[in-house]
């Protein structure tokens, strides 16, 4: 007896249907989503690779110390002395673009999961398919539904790219301490106050570790997508490896690794205080400051 | 049941405050089968029959009873007895399962969401066990919390917060996060924050029993100096004697998620309403809790009877160690008799053949230990000397001197 359940058929025929039925709405998803990439590709490429190096030199002086800030110029220098720069930021800003969309999406859906367990187990088995799916696999229904370049590649992206952010998001909403939400309910919290208020900053770290593996996914993801046109240093490999040009493959493929490092350790260092202490970065604290300032001189000006 | 609530007031006299909390019948069960539950409840079955039956947990069982504006309330019993369930009810935290819970008049069990949130923002704060200090943010946007969520605008909430924080004493620490506090400081927060938004209700889960017996202490006296400068109604929940006795005005004592007792401190030492609420107070009752084997001291010298002992070497050692009386004791540590300094000397200038034994005090006689110190309080006191106490074995375990019986029954103040 021989069993044949075409899968693959019934998979191309659903593309196939969507493509038919659904094209006017996936052309208004690929122009949002098409400006969207266009707006900070343009906001990156504007700023001169000088300015650019400078800017991030000193965020990772503030957040992380001097040590990684001098690493960070000097590796950006070596990818403007091997003349990917231009292809370095258009990877950049797909990757930013993915992952402002993976987190618009992945979080408000972490929440949800956090929120009802039987949402959770609809979505989990999603998720599982998302993250272990081959990534190529994606390529084919993006590059059909939405042509070739940056567009599809992003949106593969940001299926590859998300299920870290949801699950954090999930994970960390659900690990908050019992006391920290009775104390938000007990002082009069609604759901909504509850969440913004008590439940989401105390997650914020397992939060920012979701953030931090959606990019590290996407960069990889991004590279793969030069395969459909996405452009970038993915392309960079891509000739490198089709040319059998070892040199400017190794290139390509240093360049994606100072931006995986760069971006890694940048992010990651948001969910911890800043190694400079600069007041001005916490207005929460200098504000208390003030008050008790306020009041310790108050006294004084009524005697006077 | 109802009565039973009216009761704890009518013990009162008519010009008492009112009753700012009302519990009637109120039942807690965890589980899914709680209707079932209840139904055994009330046909009278017992807690671990209805657990086994329908797996559901009695949280709280059949509370009644009433809180006065203005009281420290104390709720008391062992892990386990459904305090801080009890504690929960009030405010929702924790659904009742049945059963009404009035504050100021107002039936809380049958207020909508809306007006729960209004009543914990306005009404009721909570000090929670382990202090529950958002991490994140300052000592003052912490203590600011309360306002900060019921919509206060920044200036005002910063104010009246940074003036909770002042009538703890931490505005100093206004701009501190709690990671920077001690654990007392902390608790110091948890409360400026429930104060600070004014309420008439305060809820306190095992406040400080995280803390350390000093500091508990000290806490203690500010929860009762902030009660003497504004009277709250106060409700803590302690599983700590002493504590429920120096703050409380009234103390409820769970057991099993059963109210078993609600009375003054005082009531409830005189006539504990069962063995388990005894068992609290038991220490507290030294005189018939003790025995006076217990509070006997091995303070005084012992001379050993043994033959050719030299008299002149036993008033040597208590004149050195400045000793009226000594005790003598078999070889064997048998108890013979007591001796004074004065009454060996007559012996000696007697010259008789056993000076010990015509040295013996004549009118001491030994305590047993097994005696109760109640029994044997008469007998110390009436005695000009220490009274020596005997196992019954006749052994000789120690005496009780006036001073240390007396010292044994302050701690029982």
């Amino acid at each position: 007896m021989e069993y044949d359940f075409s899968i693959g058929a019934a998979a191309s025929a659903a593309v196939e249907y969507t493509l038919d039925n659904f094209s006017p709405m996936l052309d208004v998803i690929a122009d949002v989503i098409g400006y969207f990439a266009a707006g900070i590709k343009s906001g990156l490429s504007w700023l001169s690779p000088w300015a650019f190096i400078s800017i991030i030199a000193l965020f990772a002086l503030w957040r992380i110390g001097w040590k990684f800030a001098v690493l960070c110029g000097a590796a950006l220098l070596l990818i403007v002395g091997m003349g990917l720069w231009k292809e370095t930021i258009e990877t950049l800003s797909l990757v930013v673009a993915a992952t402002a969309i993976a987190i618009m999406i992945g979080i408000p859906l972490g929440i949800l999961m956090a929120r009802s367990s039987i949402t959770g187990a609809g979505i989990r088995p999603l998720l599982d398919l998302m993250q272990t799916m081959p990534a190529f696999v994606y390529l084919i229904p993006a590059a059909m539904f939405f042509g070739l370049g940056a567009v599809p590649g992003i949106i593969a992206t940001v299926i590859f790219s998300m299920p870290p952010v949801v699950r954090l998001t999930a994970l960390g909403l659900r690990q908050v301490n019992r006391e920290f939400v009775e104390a938000g309910l007990a002082f009069g919290c609604t759901d909504r106050q509850l969440l913004l208020k008590v439940q989401f900053p105390l997650a914020l770290p397992s939060i920012m570790a979701g953030v931090n593996q959606t990019i590290m996914l996407g960069l990889s993801m991004v590279v793969i997508a030069s395969m459909i046109g996405a452009g970038g240093l993915g392309n960079t490999v891509l000739t490198g490896i089709q040319r059998l040009d070892v040199g400017l493959g190794f290139e390509g493929g240093l360049a994606v690794v100072i931006l995986a490092v760069i971006l890694d350790r940048l992010t990651q260092s948001l969910s911890r205080p800043a190694s400079l202490k600069i007041a001005v970065f916490s207005p929460g604290r200098i504000r208390a400051r003030q008050d008790a300032a306020q009041l310790e001189t108050a006294p004084i000006k009524t005697g006077a | 049941m109802i009565q039973n609530g009216d009761n704890v007031c009518s013990g009162k006299a008519a010009n008492q405050p009112a009753d700012k909390i009302v519990l009637r019948n109120v039942f807690k069960v965890f589980g899914s089968d709680a209707s079932r539950a209840i139904k055994m409840i009330q046909a009278g079955q017992s807690k671990d029959a209805v657990q086994t039956e329908t797996r559901c947990t009695i949280g709280v069982n059949n509370a009644s009873f009433s809180v006065q504006e203005g009281e420290i309330f104390v709720v008391m019993g062992l892990s386990g007895s459904g305090k801080s369930t009890l504690l929960r009810l009030l405010n929702r935290l924790i659904e009742p399962t049945l059963g009404s819970i009035l504050v100021d008049g107002q039936t809380v069990t049958s207020m909508s969401k809306l007006d729960l949130i209004e009543l914990r923002r306005r009404d009721m704060s909570m000090v929670f066990q382990n202090f529950a200090l958002l991490p994140n943010r300052t000592v003052l946007a912490n203590a600011a919390f309360g306002l900060e969520i019921a919509g206060v605008r920044e200036t005002e909430r910063n104010r009246k917060a940074l003036h909770a924080l002042e009538t703890v004493g931490l505005a100093r620490y206004a701009a501190s996060y709690p990671d920077e506090l001690s654990g007392g400081m902390k608790q110091r927060v948890g409360l400026a924050r429930a104060l600070a938004n004014e309420p008439t209700i305060l809820l306190m889960d095992e406040a400080f029993s995280a803390l350390d017996p000093l500091i508990r202490a000290e806490m203690q006296d500010e929860l009762l100096r902030l009660q003497a400068e504004n009277s709250r109604t106060i409700i803590f929940v302690s599983h700590d004697l002493d504590e429920a006795m120096r703050i409380g005005d009234r103390i409820a004592i769970m057991q099993d998620g059963v109210v078993v007792q609600v009375g003054t401190p005082e009531e409830i030492v005189i006539s504990p309403a069962n063995d388990y609420v005894r068992s609290f107070f038991r220490n507290v009752d030294v005189a018939q809790v003790f025995r006076a084997g217990d509070i006997a001291r091995h303070s005084q010298i012992t001379l050993i009877d043994r033959a050719g002992l030299s008299v002149n070497a036993a008033l040597e050692r208590m004149r050195a160690h400045d000793r009226d009386v000594a005790i003598v004791v078999a070889r064997d540590k048998r108890y013979q008799g007591m001796v004074s300094a004065e009454s060996l000397n007559d012996a000696v200038r007697a010259g008789g053949q056993d000076p010990y034994r015509q040295a013996f005090l004549p009118d001491i006689v030994p305590i047993e230990a097994n005696a109760s110190v109640a029994q044997v309080m008469g007998c110390v006191a009436g005695s000009r000397w220490p009274v020596p106490v005997v196992d019954p074995d006749g052994r000789y375990v120690g005496t009780i001197s006036k001073s240390s019986l007396l010292m044994t029954l302050d701690r029982a103040a």
